[in-house]
């Protein structure tokens, strides 16, 4: 099934990447292309198969349920473009 | 290279406790060595020449022979978050992280006695097979061909910086990543020994996270000796990653020069490949040669879908991609481009930050998640990868391991990388089958192309059989 632009737009918001409109008939053909590919998977019988999650041979541990960290507000947002006070600071999202 | 930088791991740990040389003579020759070649070869993004020397020199005022790894300079790829140092993983938008938590296999390394000397370039977010992807350039390949005339060659990626410095002697050896084949594609192209061991073995706490239920460190060495000591010191359990095992670390070393006398080893047919390169098939055609001379058994065995190996990875990693790459909007990290609403800044910041692979490999992901579409792409590649799997552990009911070319030709030329993006995912045809089945595959030198270029040969093995590839891999190494 062929993505006609106003899918990848829809994509490009839903992945919150700005796409110009003038890119979009080029990076469609680019994704089709790439869908193309990964299309052949529907040739594969897979009746009955369980899918494969994970190939870890590790199982869920549990441990006690308490605090072992915390109170790091200044090293959790050492690195955010603009902060304050210990808190991430975004434009205004509530009028 | 000088004496000092053309040294093994291995050599170079036997004199350092020899008192042959210090920790600062070693470090000092291996931080000249960049500053010499680095400009041409684009290996590191960073290099911590400063923190090096402090850390050999208080080696040296106290020494710890007994360490695995005593004062010895390595290489960090540049996804391993490292404390107060700069880690990009190679794209813009991380340019400016400075990590306040050091990953675990780094903070492993420097407890068994290494010294990080820098961080190395690699594809953005490990996406790509040709380290042209890097938001700080392109890195090359010390290596060239017979008709170069000056060095034009891509290292393989997504580990191209890793691959790059060790084979020129910038480190001893250097940590990667494997995905799909990010750490034994470029040491195929570099002629170097990449390990990716089992999926549990190493930790994954504090690498930067690109698809994780494929996500693997390992080491990348001149020698598979050097590969069996540095796994030693990378691997363990770790209760920070909840897919981390908790089994014993072995003394990997003790694998190396065991016979392997009766050993089974299985050719998988499917892998036998219209397109891949006549010299690729006459070096894995010697390399089972040399097994047979050295005892073992080789027979044919058959990985009934490996073709759908490819089109499965490019399912299942660009979806877990897009889900770990949201956390990149402009408010937590680095760079951020504004905008007049809160989904115009994460918009603007990620078209501005992320580059073209990494951009097309979020929208493939977030389609293949999309509601309607799951079951018919994301779910499908999960049965299919089930199926895989199965493949692997029917076949190594009766072989040892499995012995395949690692990449379908040597190292191209930069600029001749095929554009496009299906065509340069057929790199890595013979290395993503193993990641998608969590097996470790073991890749080192195997011959040369007609150009004098190197070739890598891979063995497979079953779940937590590293030593079983290691013992055969030291084999093939004197053989070949």
């Amino acid at each position: 099934m062929a993505l006609s632009t106003d899918t990848v737009s829809n994509v490009a918001r839903l992945s919150r990447l700005a796409i110009t409109p003038e890119r979009l008939p080029a990076l469609a053909a680019e994704l089709n292309n790439i869908l193309g590919f990964i299309e052949q998977l529907s040739a594969v019988n897979t009746d009955g198969v369980e899918p494969l999650r994970s190939v870890s041979a590790a199982t869920l541990r549990l441990r006690e349920d308490a605090a072992t960290d915390g109170n790091q507000a200044e090293a959790v947002t050492a690195n955010a473009p603009e902060k304050s006070h210990g808190f991430f600071v975004v434009p205004k999202v509530v009028e | 290279m000088s004496e000092l930088t053309a040294l093994s791991l291995t050599a170079a740990a036997a004199g350092i406790r020899a008192k042959k040389f210090s920790s600062v003579e070693l470090v000092d020759a291996h931080l000249s060595a960049i500053t010499a070649q680095n400009p041409a070869l684009n290996a590191f993004i960073t290099v911590t020449a400063e923190a090096a020397q402090q850390a050999a020199k208080a080696y040296d005022a106290k020494p710890t022979p007994d360490a695995l790894l005593p004062g010895l300079p390595i290489g960090m790829k540049d996804l391993f978050c490292t404390k107060g140092v700069r880690t990009t993983a190679a794209s813009k938008i991380l340019g400016n992280f400075i990590p306040p938590y050091e990953s675990t296999v780094s903070a492993n390394l420097a407890a068994a006695g290494a010294i990080t000397v820098g961080k190395l370039n690699l594809d953005e977010f490990a996406m790509g097979s040709a380290n042209i992807t890097s938001a700080y350039g392109a890195v090359k390949n010390p290596l060239k061909a017979n008709d170069d005339t000056a060095l034009c060659r891509v290292p393989g990626g997504s580990s191209g910086g890793s691959a790059s410095a060790v084979k020129a002697g910038l480190c001893l050896a250097a940590t990667g990543t494997d995905t799909g084949g990010s750490i034994r594609q470029p040491a195929a192209f570099c002629g170097i020994v990449g390990l990716k061991p089992t999926y549990g073995r190493c930790s994954r706490w504090g690498i930067i996270a690109f698809a994780s239920s494929l996500d693997q460190a390992g080491p990348m060495t001149r020698t598979v000796t050097d590969a069996a000591l540095m796994l030693r010191a990378m691997a363990g359990f770790d209760p920070k990653d909840s897919t981390s095992v908790d089994t014993p670390v072995p003394d990997y070393t003790a694998a190396i020069g065991q016979s392997i006398k009766g050993k089974r080893i299985g050719l998988p047919k499917e892998y036998r490949l219209d397109g891949t390169a006549p010299a690729v098939l006459a070096m894995w055609d010697k390399a089972a040669q040399a097994l047979r001379e050295a005892g073992a058994e080789v027979v044919e065995v058959s990985l009934p879908h490996t073709a759908y190996a490819l089109p499965t990875y490019y399912i299942i990693a660009p979806a877990e991609a897009s889900s770990n790459l949201a956390r990149y909007d402009g408010v937590r990290f680095g760079a951020r481009v504004d905008g007049d609403t809160l989904d115009h800044l994460y918009e603007n910041t990620r078209a501005a930050g992320f580059g073209a692979e990494v951009q097309r490999r979020i929208l493939i992901g977030t389609y293949v998640l999309s509601a309607g579409y799951y079951d018919a792409y994301y779910l499908k590649a999960q049965k299919v990868r089930a199926l895989i799997a199965r493949d692997f552990s029917e076949a190594f009911k009766s072989v040892d391991a499995l012995l395949t070319p690692t990449a379908p030709t040597e190292a191209f030329r930069l600029g001749e990388e095929p554009k496009d993006p299906v065509a340069m995912y057929l790199n890595d045809v013979f290395t993503i089958p193993a990641s998608l089945a969590g097996v470790p595959a073991l890749a080192l030198p195997g011959g040369y192309a007609d150009n004098g270029l190197p070739l890598g040969v891979q063995l497979i093995g079953n779940h937590w059989q590293e030593e079983t590839l290691l013992s055969i891999g030291a084999v093939l190494e004197q053989a070949l």
